[in-house]
């Protein structure tokens, strides 16, 4: 093919990647907001309250709507320590995967604990958020927490 | 539902790393046994259904490649689930049931060497609450075991025993991949992957194809094989918010249960899709299964292929009833994270 040719052809940008984003909807997308500016927020149906935010109730399957904000402190219900953190983990230091009730929520949020002991974190432990610095809208704007003497 | 009779179950050897051998090339040797038990061949089978998992050979619509292990000209009616196996079977039941089909073939297959097991599984979790923290697998079980020995439900002396006694089943089953268990000191002095599990807990990765066939009680009848029928398969699924299960009990078990009128049956035996120690512990007692023969094969912790491990489960299940004289079966298969998805089927063996 000629110089000539090559220039004559049709060219077109490619650029392999999905070009949309992903949009959360108006419960995740407000409770990611919601972390963005520090704050906790959950939904409520009656007297449950759902953090993380939960779009439809779990055990009604109804529609949520109600927001309501919580502190950003919880109590551990239930917490699996790794000592080794595998490759894949965000955290590369010892580290917990904890199940983590904020105060006001009836349900828990999934996070990680961090900067302590194995032995220093047990059912009932007391934690508090501590906030990434860069905020994403994303759950990892909770970078992790970090557990508290009241 | 109409009366639905397994009449061939097959299940390669499990193996810890296939090597060169890709999926097809696990598939063709369970279908073709299943194929040789029955004297069928493709032409017979009126629906075909696979499960498998694409992330695992990290191709979106990877299942395609496995149909290249069956006869696909002339044209077939076909199906897959991105689940376990067992819940293809389940579609071929709703299929039979529905009732424009007599037969069905089903295989599920699983590679788990090539990838990290435990990142890939995180990626099926919740894409905005879970799967971002890379919540492995381990984990996962992990707070349910937690939880259960919290509530004094199970014991860590009862996990260990549930580890030996896999292991001693296991030494009777050709395909299973690891029969050795740790002693008691080895056991306690393993390293913890996420507290309380070390790998002596959680089934090994492994590589392998299953596969079965199931029809109308006419078509087994007339291939003399109405051995083994499905008396009553349902399924559950709790929520995929994590926080807002009480991981103390299984809610869908407990469910199901209840609609197989499990209390009132006399199970023989029961093979249980528990992927870790404390799932084996639990599940027995949950399901009120301590005079009953769990898990003779040696279960998923001598060898678990991903997305056929539960119907191995159904096919363990099947070739007891077939070969001993027992009357009842129980099988199990889950799926998701802490017991997130359960099936349960009772068979019977007709006399």
């Amino acid at each position: 093919m000629s110089e000539k040719n090559k220039s004559d052809m049709l060219r077109a940008p490619f650029k392999l990647e999905y070009d949309y984003e992903r949009s959360t909807g108006p419960i995740i997308g407000k409770f990611f907001e919601g972390l963005s500016n520090q704050q906790i927020l959950g939904t409520k149906n009656g007297d449950n309250v759902y953090v993380p935010a939960a779009e439809f109730d779990p055990i009604t399957y109804e529609h949520l709507s109600e927001f309501v904000e919580l502190p950003e402190t919880g109590t551990v219900k239930s917490f699996t320590w790794i000592d080794q953190p595998r490759k894949h983990h965000l955290i590369n230091k010892p580290f917990a995967f904890a199940l983590i009730q904020i105060d006001g929520a009836t349900s828990s949020i999934l996070h990680m604990i961090t900067n302590c002991n194995e032995s220093d974190i047990e059912v009932g432990s007391r934690v508090k958020v501590s906030w990434s610095e860069e905020k994403t809208e994303t759950i990892k704007d909770i970078s992790h927490f970090e557990l508290i003497n009241e | 539902m109409k009366d639905i009779y397994i009449i061939a179950y097959a299940q390669n050897p499990i193996l810890a790393d296939a090597k060169a051998a890709n999926e097809v090339e696990l598939i063709m040797p369970v279908v073709h046994e299943v194929f040789r038990q029955t004297g069928l061949s493709q032409k017979d089978i009126d629906f075909t259904c696979s499960g498998s998992c694409d992330y695992l050979q990290g191709a979106a619509f990877a299942f395609v490649e496995g149909l290249s292990a069956i006869q696909t000209n002339p044209p077939i009616k076909e199906s897959h689930v991105e689940m376990d196996a067992a819940w293809a079977l389940y579609e071929c039941m709703l299929k039979i049931s529905s009732g424009d089909t007599e037969s069905a073939l089903i295989y599920g297959f699983g590679r788990s060497s090539p990838g990290n097991l435990d990142s890939i599984i995180s990626l099926q979790t919740d894409p905005y609450y879970l799967s971002p923290l890379w919540v492995d697998r381990i984990s996962y079980a992990a707070l349910q075991a937690n939880t259960l020995l919290q509530h004094g439900t199970i014991s860590h002396d009862e996990m260990y025993d549930a580890i030996v006694e896999s292991m001693e089943f296991a030494k009777s089953n050709p395909n299973a991949l690891v029969s050795n268990a740790p002693s008691k000191e080895e056991y306690v002095a393993e390293q913890k992957l996420s507290t309380p599990l070390n790998k002596f807990d959680v089934a090994p990765v492994s590589d392998g194809a299953s596969a079965m066939i199931i029809c109308t009680k006419d078509f087994a009848k007339n291939l003399n094989l109405d051995h083994v029928k499905i008396n009553q398969v349902c399924h559950n699924i709790e929520s995929s918010n994590i926080g807002t299960r009480d991981l103390s009990t299984s809610t869908s078990l407990l469910d199901l249960s209840t609609k197989l009128n499990l209390t009132n049956l006399s199970v023989d035996i029961a093979e249980l899709h528990s992927q870790y120690s404390h799932e084996i512990v639990f599940l027995k007692k949950l399901l009120g299964l301590d005079n009953t023969s769990v898990n003779a094969s040696g279960g998923p912790l001598s060898g678990n292929v991903m997305m056929a491990a539960g119907l191995d489960c159904i096919g363990k299940t099947y070739e007891y009833l077939k070969s001993k004289d027992v009357t009842n079966g129980l099988a199990h298969a889950t799926s998701g994270p802490c017991l997130q998805q359960n099936m349960l089927l009772h068979m019977e063996r007709v006399k």
